[in-house]
């Protein structure tokens, strides 16, 4: 069953076409992943999901729901959480802040019941503390805890924005470039955590990667893109060895 | 030093996380409750004035602090809360009554003028609301038939419940307990989502956004509540003052109160009240100072805005977190000893930022 549906979804920005015409379907539980050169149009289908762009043409159905007509803030509302290629985190605030923003879309209190403090607002506070707790616990974080993200090293700051993306208990997660910037072992971890997000808390996942080994072990299927165009699509391994993707990241034959 | 063991959510949820923080916090409260019977009344008066701006600077920390956006128009909402208290009471409207609509209809104008908001930011936003301040300064100065034009509007002594608020005293606890229950309003907002949602939209407005933050919904409210605090504080000018004019709500002020913000501590609470002190207590030390000073220098014009200039220099240059940034220094020099280390409160560089929006 597909969770999300893109069909013929095209961008163009002036005259750059960054994504043209690109259709697929990422089913319930798997993980797929688009891979492809620089400036191939990755992140812009990212950025389409997340309605920052607007479609030139194409439609994106996500469960069933036309993204069609919704604002941007909108789109977390229905289950789609999102990491950034390079880390959007709130700064000035402490990891578990951070990950308590992740929840919002789960906030019922009113102005006025938090201001006051009241009870319920309380309840709200505990629970989502909760959900938080589970995520940290998951991720390995709670040293961090109280830290300040402006003092984090980078690798951390990439497992947060991950725990962040999964505090808001999503069905689709979106992850741009899990690995960019982290070392082997790290990348280790971020493959097993990938893998446990799908397998253990049963997260649908839709990546961007460009570390082959990453991605042939986690990704159920892949889709390569060039200068917004699939150029192939199929199992990590059809993939690789389909040739007009090895000669869009080497060249063609002269 | 101290290690706090946590076995409980609720521990985080605390405003007051443990014993010694209360003794300190239950002593302020005594000692600003003493103040009026021990101090002379001059110094009420100061207080008075610090508790005031105290709430303003909670207002615009909500704004600027919290939510990241610049304001150099809050004099003007304070000006909304003053007028409209001063009419209200003339009109013979009891003080909860006029307080609350000082308030709402600050902020009404807060959510008009918060709407350029919604498109421009950074520098822009401050000159969109600069403009605004000008706007008010000019309505109520020729708006004569409501605002008495320049020579401004009489606004006499609060009665509270059938007690008329006469003396510097009793109106010194008025301010005191409406700056506590501000105070508290902000803690709370600041510990559930709205106030975490204010805190995100000025870190990273795009990841704000796809974390289902409403960038409009939220960025209104926090012009709203900021202008409906600043109207309460107007409300209290007022009265303090007993006679209001446009020339107390000039653009010149809003940048005063941009600073007291900024030399307070962006982001904190306390540091609205630090601020408020700070600028309360200046121009007293600057006085008191000219005695000591070269001709030359001491009866300058303009001595005081060049002092303000130079320490917001200084304290943008060595201490962008203020006097509660000082102060956490201190704090914590003082808890860790001998253990404290130079750098430990050096800021990281911050790494490479893409995709924000516009």
């Amino acid at each position: 069953m597909s969770l999300l549906r893109a069909d013929g979804i095209s961008v163009a920005f002036g005259g750059v076409r960054a994504v043209a015409g690109v259709s697929f379907e990422v089913n319930q539980g798997e993980i797929f992943t688009l891979i492809g050169p620089n400036g191939a149009g990755k992140t812009t289908i990212f950025n389409l999901i997340s309605l920052i762009y607007p479609l030139s043409s194409g439609k994106l159905v996500f469960d069933g729901r036309d993204l069609d007509r919704l604002s941007p803030h909108q789109v977390a509302g229905l289950g789609i959480a999102r990491t950034f290629q390079n880390i959007e985190l709130f700064e000035h605030a402490t990891v578990l802040q951070n990950l308590l923003i992740g929840r919002h879309v789960h906030r019922k209190t009113s102005l006025a019941a938090e201001m006051l403090f009241l009870p319920s607002a309380r309840a709200a506070e505990r629970g989502f503390r909760e959900t938080v707790e589970n995520v940290i616990d998951f991720l390995d974080l709670p040293h961090y805890r109280d830290t300040l993200v402006a003092g984090l090293p980078y690798g951390v700051r990439k497992v947060v924005e991950l725990a962040r993306a999964l505090c808001s208990t999503p069905k689709l997660l979106l992850l741009d470039e899990p690995s960019s910037g982290l070392n082997v072992e790290e990348t280790e971890d971020m493959a097993f955590w990938i893998d446990d997000i799908k397998n253990d808390l049963g997260i649908t996942v839709l990546m961007v990667e460009h570390d082959m080994t990453l991605v042939s072990r986690v990704s159920d299927r892949v889709l390569a893109l060039n200068y917004g165009e699939v150029i192939a699509q199929g199992t990590p391994a059809e993939v690789q060895s389909h040739p007009g993707v090895i000669e869009a990241y080497l060249g063609g034959a002269l | 030093m101290r290690f706090l063991f946590k076995t409980d959510y609720d521990q985080d949820l605390r405003l007051l996380q443990h014993g010694i923080q209360k003794f300190w916090y239950a002593v302020l409260l005594a000692v600003l409750l003493a103040a009026p019977w021990t101090l002379p009344e001059y110094f009420t008066s100061q207080l008075t004035f610090i508790l005031i701006y105290g709430i303003l600077g909670l207002g615009l920390m909500l704004l600027s602090g919290y939510t990241g956006l610049i304001s150099l128009g809050h004099a003007a909402f304070l000006a909304v809360g003053a007028y409209t208290e001063a009419v209200l009471f003339a009109h013979g409207w009891p003080f909860p009554l006029s307080l609350a609509m000082a308030a709402l209809l600050s902020a009404a104008v807060g959510i008009i003028v918060g709407l350029p908001a919604l498109r421009v930011k950074g520098i822009y936003l401050s000159i969109a609301t600069m403009a605004f301040g000008f706007i008010v300064e000019e309505v109520l100065a020729r708006w004569e038939s409501v605002t008495g034009g320049n020579s401004g509007l009489q606004v006499g002594v609060v009665t509270l419940f059938g007690f008329k608020l006469d003396s510097e005293e009793s109106f010194y606890y008025l301010c005191l307990a409406l700056a506590v229950a501000t105070t508290l309003a902000m803690l709370n907002l600041l510990r559930s989502p709205t106030g975490r949602a204010f805190v995100a939209i000025r870190d990273s407005e795009i990841s704000a956004q796809s974390m289902g933050i409403n960038l409009a919904r939220y960025k209104t409210t926090s012009f709203a509540l900021s202008a409906a605090i600043t109207g309460i504080a107007g409300a209290l000018y007022a009265h303090k003052l007993r006679i209001i004019t446009p020339e107390q709500f000039t653009v010149l002020q809003s940048i005063e109160l941009v600073l007291m913000v900024v030399v307070g501590g962006l982001g904190s609470i306390h540091g609205a009240f630090f601020g408020a002190a700070f600028l309360i207590a200046l121009p007293q030390v600057i006085v008191l100072a000219k005695d000591y000073l070269p001709d030359a220098i001491g009866q300058a014009t303009g001595l005081q805005p060049t002092v303000f200039g130079v320490i917001l220099i200084g304290f943008v240059l060595f201490e962008p977190l203020g006097i509660y940034g000082r102060w956490l220094k201190i704090r914590t020099y003082l808890g860790m000893f001998p253990f404290y280390r130079r750098g430990m409160f050096k800021r990281q560089k911050a790494f490479m930022k893409s995709e924000r929006l516009k």
